[in-house]
């Protein structure tokens, strides 16, 4: 509880205590009054104060406005009325300070736990100055300098172990429980919390840079992407707020005016009273805080609740659009496949085994594709598994899609696919695996291929199934791979389609066409990696990139990062954003009926003053609880 | 220009009306005011005079929520 809300409390607290001791005690006439008047001042004050600036800028209609008029009005009815019936009141200013109050404690309390979940700022880093730890600020440690990281500490900063083994809780990143092993020689990213032992890591990036500090900045920028119904909710104040007034000042005139003109009721202020009390309820129970307050405190929590799942999601716009999300589209390398290649099996131009070169064939591809990033260049370097003379290498030149051609010890070497051999005029051989084939060719003369192997990962298969049960229709694979490859791993996953060989600017294509095709009501999100096909991830109406942890290209190109790299999360940020936004719209719909019933009722003279209470501070205590709801998102 | 600020403010509806008000300051090209984190974000014209330009933009924010405070 900060000053402001201390304060507040005691304000309640004794008006509250005023109030029913008054009830118990007999006092009539100007005493009476003046006591009733002290409490509402005590409770008051600054409502009138609000209300009173609010006018003298020019800016008449807030709740402040309604909430004044509507207690000076009841005030004064009271007063004409003799009936001395201050309470009604009192009442209404009284609740509606409690449901403040309850509200801004509300928030408080739950923007602190957000906060809380997301705390995974590393507050120093600890550095070996002539054999003594000092504790510095992450801001000032340079790149490369030597940091400790003690058990219990958070990494400060992104670097690679050069002492000592530990394991490493990734939880608050990844949402991920199991431990890390981690040794000497692994990079570690910040924000991982070191349990077991010292390690001492050469950090590779500056505090700006580390991932802690691009995933704070990221969700902190979150909360200012507002969503539809957010824009939806504020336009709507904007207008509802002088509607209700209007309306209020109509019925507080117009049918009192009727009854005197043609109902023969005499003029005067008996023929207004019960009209002029039926308006001051009408502005009581029109106060638009309930939805004000709980849209954008639903969306906070399930953001806040998401990135504590480790799925990282841009802004409330982004989590609204992600629960429209019929189709998803993926890549396949890297993201329903580890990316890890192994090679299966080597074939000579006959297509048969190769027993003697083996090792020369995979030298020459290992070679050839030395510099490039791609998953397959990788993993034919771990197969090699020698270190690569680069200075045997000249006129690398990769085409994007076929493959890569070198001078190797002054010889011209092609290694890639089918299309790179057929643009050489090299006739490949058709090989009778399946598999991702590789072709060599020295010289311009074939000389064999390489059948490399991907290994689905575990999850794929359930994340799939996982989708199809929350409500998505189709999924779709886009790869680069050749068909039988794909359809097998589209087969086994169960995939409802699939599109192959295709080079990096088909896949955009492919992603218009699907956006084309499908309802403007129905989102296409796109999963990939974030390296290779940032293209793709942001034309499609939700890029979600997959095991960012790290990667700050991904993390830029995405609407929606997911921090390890299980595909079942991608179901899991659909069901939170559903979650979210189901609450969302129960609550609007919630508010309006309950206030649009009151409303209704109080214009006929049904409602008292205090279902009038009900409807205003009830409603909007019962929206900002059903909000907080949105953070608890683990079961999902 | 970017820059954010740290602020304090009541109610997210306080929050809005001061962002549509800030938003009609000269030098201003774009603000963002979160309630729930309790920050703004200001963009600002071209060779505006920030310290000018806040100086401002804290005045107009008093007026629409007196409780509006830049820390």
């Amino acid at each position: 509880m900060n000053k402001k809300q201390r304060k507040m409390l005691i304000r309640i607290i004794i008006a509250l205590v005023m109030t029913i001791a008054l009830q118990f005690i007999e006092t009539e006439g100007w005493l009476r009054l003046s006591l009733y008047i002290a409490v509402y001042l005590i409770i008051g004050y600054d409502i009138l104060k609000k209300a009173g600036m609010g006018i003298v800028n020019g800016r008449v209609f807030d709740e402040n406005f309604l909430m004044a008029v509507a207690t000076i009005g009841a005030f004064s009815l009271a007063l004409y009325e003799g009936s001395g019936d201050y309470l009604e009141a009192i009442a209404v200013m009284l609740f509606y300070q409690i449901g403040e109050f309850f509200q801004s404690y509300a928030v408080g309390k739950s923007r602190r736990d957000i906060a809380a979940l997301m705390d995974i700022r590393p507050d120093y880093a600890n550095i070996e100055e002539n054999g003594q730890i000092v504790k510095t600020d992450p801001d000032d440690v340079e790149v490369g300098t030597i940091i400790i990281v003690q058990p219990g500490e958070k990494i400060p900063i992104d670097g690679v172990i050069t002492e000592g083994n530990s394991s490493l809780n990734t939880s608050a990143l990844t949402g991920e429980s199991l431990p890390r092993e981690v040794q000497t020689g692994d990079e570690v990213v910040s924000g991982s919390i070191n349990m077991t032992g010292v390690l001492k890591v050469r950090t590779t990036k500056e505090f700006g840079e580390s991932t802690v500090s691009k995933i704070l900045e990221l969700v902190e920028d979150s909360a200012s992407h507002k969503s539809k119904s957010e824009d939806f909710i504020s336009r709507f104040a904007r207008v509802y707020t002088p509607a209700v007034c209007y309306g209020a000042l109509a019925l507080a005139v117009l049918p009192p005016l009727y009854q005197i003109l043609f109902n023969d009721v005499a003029f005067g202020f008996n023929a207004f009273e019960t009209w002029i009390y039926r308006a001051l309820i009408f502005l009581v129970i029109s106060c638009p805080c309930a939805l004000v307050v709980s849209i954008p405190l639903s969306f906070f929590a399930g953001i806040g609740g998401s990135s504590r799942a480790g799925v990282l999601v841009k802004g409330a716009n982004i989590l609204e659009t992600l629960s429209r999300v019929k189709t998803v589209v993926f890549d396949k390398t890297g993201t329903l496949t580890h990316g890890v290649f192994e090679v299966n099996a080597m074939h000579d131009p006959h297509d048969h085994d190769i027993e003697a070169d083996k090792q020369r064939i995979l030298e020459l591809a290992a070679m050839v594709e030395c510099s490039s990033s791609h998953p397959i260049s990788k993993s034919l370097q771990k197969a090699y598994g020698k270190p690569i003379d680069h200075s045997r290498i000249h006129d690398i030149q990769e085409l994007s899609g076929h493959g890569i051609t070198a001078v190797v010890d002054g010889q011209k070497v092609a290694v890639g696919n089918e299309k790179l051999m057929h643009k050489l005029g090299i006739e490949p051989c058709a090989c009778s695996h399946v598999g991702t084939i590789i072709h060599i060719a020295v010289d311009g003369k074939y000389v064999g291929h390489i059948v490399m192997g991907d290994v689905i990962k575990p999850h794929s298969q359930e994340a799939i199934r996982q989708l199809h049960a929350s409500g998505v229709d189709n999924t779709v694979m886009l790869t680069g791979d050749t068909a039988a490859v794909a359809d097998r791993v589209a087969q086994t996953l169960g995939i409802d389609k699939v599109y192959s060989q295709l080079l990096p600017a088909d896949k955009v294509t492919r992603m218009e066409e699907l956006i084309a095709s499908s309802k403007p009501n129905e989102k296409v999100a796109f999963v990939g990696d974030g390296i290779n096909d940032a293209p793709v991830l942001s034309r499609a109406d939700i890029g979600i990139a997959m095991g960012a942890m790290g990667s700050d290209a991904a993390i830029e190109a995405a609407d929606v990062v997911l921090m390890d790299d299980d595909p079942l999360k991608i179901s899991k940020a659909i069901r939170i954003s559903r979650k979210c936004l189901g609450i969302v719209w129960q609550n609007i719909i919630f508010a309006l009926a309950v206030k649009g019933l009151c409303l209704i009722l109080g214009a006929f003279g049904i409602a008292n003053m205090w279902l009038a209470i009900f409807a205003d501070v009830g409603v909007m205590i019962l929206a900002v609880l059903n909000a907080i709801r949105a953070m608890y998102v683990r079961k999902l | 220009m970017n820059k954010s600020f740290k602020i304090e403010v009541d109610c997210a509806n306080c929050a809005n009306l001061v962002e549509n008000e800030v938003q009609k300051v000269a030098g201003i090209k774009k603000v963002n005011i979160s309630f729930m984190t309790q920050k703004m974000k200001v963009e600002f014209e071209e060779g505006a005079d920030t310290e000018a330009v806040m100086a401002n933009v804290l005045k107009v924010a008093k007026k629409v929520e007196p409780d509006f405070e830049i820390l």
